[in-house]
């Protein structure tokens, strides 16, 4: 599985696209793979908060339920409406249009605790 | 995979969903070896199981079956089980396998020296190929000891036959019977026999769609077919009466049955007394999932989720659920809610199965 480079990545297998300001946040193709169909996406609202490694909401596939961990601390600005309708496409397309936040950054300096593309797929089999 | 009453099975194969409706649309093939077969043979075998079960299978003319119950003195649920008659004089029990060596042991006890109960789980496989396109599949391979087509077996009925794939001949008893709520067999045979005959029923099925399933299907397959799971909606502290399962028990037939005297009394009792399993249908936004709370109109917690997923046939979460008959009445449409990490979302109590089950009548 080849690991977008552009991308940081954490140990709970979400990644992190952009440098500064808002950026993306999603589940790796490897998280996607293990959960199976996705079903079901909660996601929280435009204008929460989310905290660096704390859940921030569920991923549920036909057999469990699987918590969502942000990998930074930052508020809400956008989320991917179109999941509800479509969560399959996290299975699809889990870097582009399976994204799940977009989140005005807290604090930049969190972004360099997060992992390269190397190594994350260390971590992963 | 995952470790299931000691069985390493997998989940999946291509996908839970992927496989779901391979079943539905076309067929899939299922390897339930893991499932428990006793045989219970002898002269006196269909009266010593009508005083050891709930139902009658003296009742049952060879080459029938029917779903039974097997319960405690208490009248207490010990497992559910398919009764296969397959001669005048000989039946397989097939139970579930976390409860096999429990069962094969409660038969002995209560069978005694009236029969012979023989428990050949370690040695015999269970292939089920379920869908419909499975007789079609199946008919060229099978040939029943009557010669007749294979077509000609009504649902709940089996035969003792011959599944012959290039050169290889397999003894087996193939029945009309399943776990999917579709047209469909279920095929027993020796455990020596069941890696090639798997691999040569994948292999002569593949053009006409057939998938192998895992366990994840197989759930989701049964529960919109409404078709309860002992350990989930069946429980030890459970009398059938408490599932719905009363028809199952038959109170009327000749002589005592362990268990009989606890299951008149309970029959009789009034209508709020016990638990109920009912039928929900999410309608708001979760998915219902085992050990979830079920919640009154005034969001009293009056049950709870004993098996809940999301429906791949209908694209909406489905769940049974213990309800408090006292809560009651459950009828079809009362709007109720689930409790989903501390959100109350909404349900309905609907009639089963969820899906039309497409299954063959019995004739």
């Amino acid at each position: 599985m080849t690991l977008p480079t552009d991308l940081r990545y954490s140990k709970e297998h979400e990644w992190v696209r952009g440098e500064g300001g808002s950026v993306v946040v999603g589940i790796t193709a490897h998280a996607a793979q293990e959960l199976g169909d996705v079903v079901f996406v909660d996601l929280p609202a435009i204008g929460s908060t989310v905290k660096q490694f704390a859940t921030f909401g569920v991923v549920e596939s036909v057999k469990a339920v699987s918590d969502l961990y942000s990998p930074i601390s930052g508020t809400v600005v956008a989320r991917n409406e179109a999941l509800s309708k479509s969560p399959e496409v996290i299975n699809a397309d889990p870097y582009g249009g399976g994204w799940l936040i977009e989140v005005e950054l807290a604090n930049a300096d969190e972004l360099a605790v997060l992992l390269s593309a190397d190594a994350y797929a260390a971590l992963i089999p | 995979m995952v470790d299931f009453a000691g069985w390493e099975m997998p989940i999946q194969y291509a996908g839970v969903i992927a496989e779901h409706q391979a079943v539905r649309s076309k067929a899939g093939i299922f390897d339930l070896s893991h499932m428990a077969q006793i045989h219970v043979r002898g002269a006196g075998a269909a009266a010593a199981l009508d005083a050891a079960v709930v139902s009658q299978p003296s009742s049952l003319a060879p080459g029938r079956a029917q779903y039974s119950i097997i319960v405690d003195s208490a009248g207490m649920m010990i497992d559910d089980l398919v009764i296969y008659r397959r001669a005048e004089d000989a039946f397989l029990v097939v139970s579930n396998a976390s409860n096999g060596e429990h069962v094969a042991r409660e038969l002995g006890t209560r069978i005694g020296s009236a029969a012979a109960v023989s428990d050949q789980s370690p040695d015999a496989a269970l292939i089920a190929v379920q869908g419909p396109a499975a007789v079609a599949i199946l008919t060229p391979y099978v040939q029943l000891a009557d010669a007749k087509p294979l077509d000609s077996l009504a649902g709940y009925a089996s035969s003792e036959a011959h599944l012959r794939i290039d050169e290889r001949q397999v003894a087996c008893m193939i029945a009309r019977t399943g776990y999917t709520g579709e047209d469909g067999f279920e095929i027993y045979l020796a455990g020596v026999d069941a890696s090639a005959t798997w691999r040569a029923l994948l292999t002569v099925g593949a053009s006409a769609g057939l998938q192998p399933i895992g366990l994840g299907a197989r759930d989701t397959l049964r529960l919109e077919a409404g078709m309860p799971l002992f350990g989930n909606d069946l429980r030890s502290d459970l009398t059938p009466y408490d599932v719905g399962f009363g028809r199952v028990v038959r109170l009327d037939k000749p002589g005592d049955f362990v268990g009989a005297t606890a299951l008149r009394a309970r029959s009789s009792a009034s209508p709020d007394v016990g638990r109920q399993l009912v039928a929900l249908r999410v309608t708001g936004r979760g998915i219902a999932r085992q050990g979830y709370a079920v919640l009154s109109e005034s969001g009293e917690s009056v049950g709870t989720v004993t098996s809940g997923t999301h429906s791949p046939s209908l694209g909406q979460p489905i769940a049974l659920a213990d309800v408090a008959a006292a809560a009651g009445p459950w009828s079809v449409g009362r709007s109720v809610a689930v409790r989903v990490r501390e959100e109350s979302v909404a349900a309905e109590v609907v009639a089963l199965p969820f899906v039309p089950k497409r299954s063959k009548r019995r004739g």
